[in-house]
């Protein structure tokens, strides 16, 4: 687990491409009406995707000390956690509300 | 730090083998996941809550969002090829790459100008809507986060020109990297949650 190996150049190019392929995707993906019903799912794969990419390649948290993976992995999970838990409580206190 | 900053990059070695500002960066990236985790959490629970226009089916323009994405993106690919540049020695491309880094986070940022400008002219303020005070607090701390990681890029840039950056130096320009590649991620969440997913 070396802080310093890092990936190539070619490596670099190719998360990069792979990149600009999921955004295109995304936004085409957007303008299509039988992705509708799909959208939200399909979008929130895809970003989590590229989310990964760069977090592991140009981040290099593929390569470096897994303490690092730790540092970031365990933030974010709490951060995920939030964003649900409060989407959980208002939209739940909402229905409660309307009762719908 | 200076050129001859092997001893010194040794120093800053935890008793974990990892270095301690690598660590302390990391630790605040982590910190800067809640922050950001907080405002797209109340963003997406006032989302449709507007009582007024402008709503944003009404002004988001995807297309050119897109391309401030794609820019993004492109400026994380020239931010790793400044370090990789910096880290073989190659001091001429590496000083290439950070600038080209800085200035497509400038086009960012003028892209941002430009939406925020629009936005208003087309009656969405801070304090129209629940809309727009969610939208411009989320998207305005990541601009300011662009803004201090061009001033940040610039800064390493001018320290290259002037010969005070080099292979030694690779660890400053990699948290450079990390603070920018965060930017970046947090973007690629942004542009899913309040432009795509409307």
């Amino acid at each position: 687990m070396s802080e310093q190996a890092h990936a190539t150049t070619g490596t670099y190019l190719r998360v990069a491409l792979i990149l600009v392929m999921i955004t295109l995707i995304e936004v085409g993906v957007f303008y299509v009406p039988a992705f509708q019903g799909v959208l939200v799912p399909v979008l929130l794969v895809l970003s989590a995707v590229k989310f990964a990419l760069v977090v592991m390649f140009y981040m290099h948290l593929k390569f470096d000390n897994r303490f690092f993976t730790f540092l970031f992995g365990g933030p974010l999970l709490l951060a995920l956690a939030v964003i649900v838990s409060l989407l959980f409580i208002f939209y739940g206190t909402v229905r409660l509300r309307t009762g719908t | 730090m200076t050129h001859g900053s092997t001893h010194a990059h040794e120093a800053h070695r935890t008793s974990m083998g990892v270095d301690s500002r690598k660590m302390a960066f990391w630790a605040f990236i982590g910190s800067e996941c809640l922050l950001f985790g907080s405002l797209i959490a109340t963003y997406l629970v006032y989302k449709g809550r507007s009582l007024v226009g402008p709503y944003p089916h009404e002004i988001l323009n995807i297309p050119f969002t897109s391309f401030s994405t794609f820019d993004l993106l492109m400026s994380s690919l020239a931010m790793v090829l400044a370090l990789a540049a910096v880290q073989r020695g190659d001091m001429k491309r590496g000083k290439l790459w950070l600038l080209i880094t800085a200035l497509l986070g400038l086009v960012f940022l003028g892209g941002q100008f430009w939406e925020f400008s629009h936005f208003v002219h087309e009656g969405l303020g801070l304090t129209t809507n629940l809309f727009g005070s969610t939208f411009y607090v989320l998207t305005g701390t990541h601009g300011a986060h662009v803004t201090v990681g061009v001033i940040w890029l610039l800064t390493l840039w001018i320290q290259a020109l002037r010969g005070k950056l080099g292979p030694g130096n690779a660890l400053t320009v990699e948290i450079t990297g990390l603070y920018w590649h965060f930017v970046d991620v947090v973007w690629i969440v942004i542009f899913t949650v309040v432009y795509l997913i409307q």
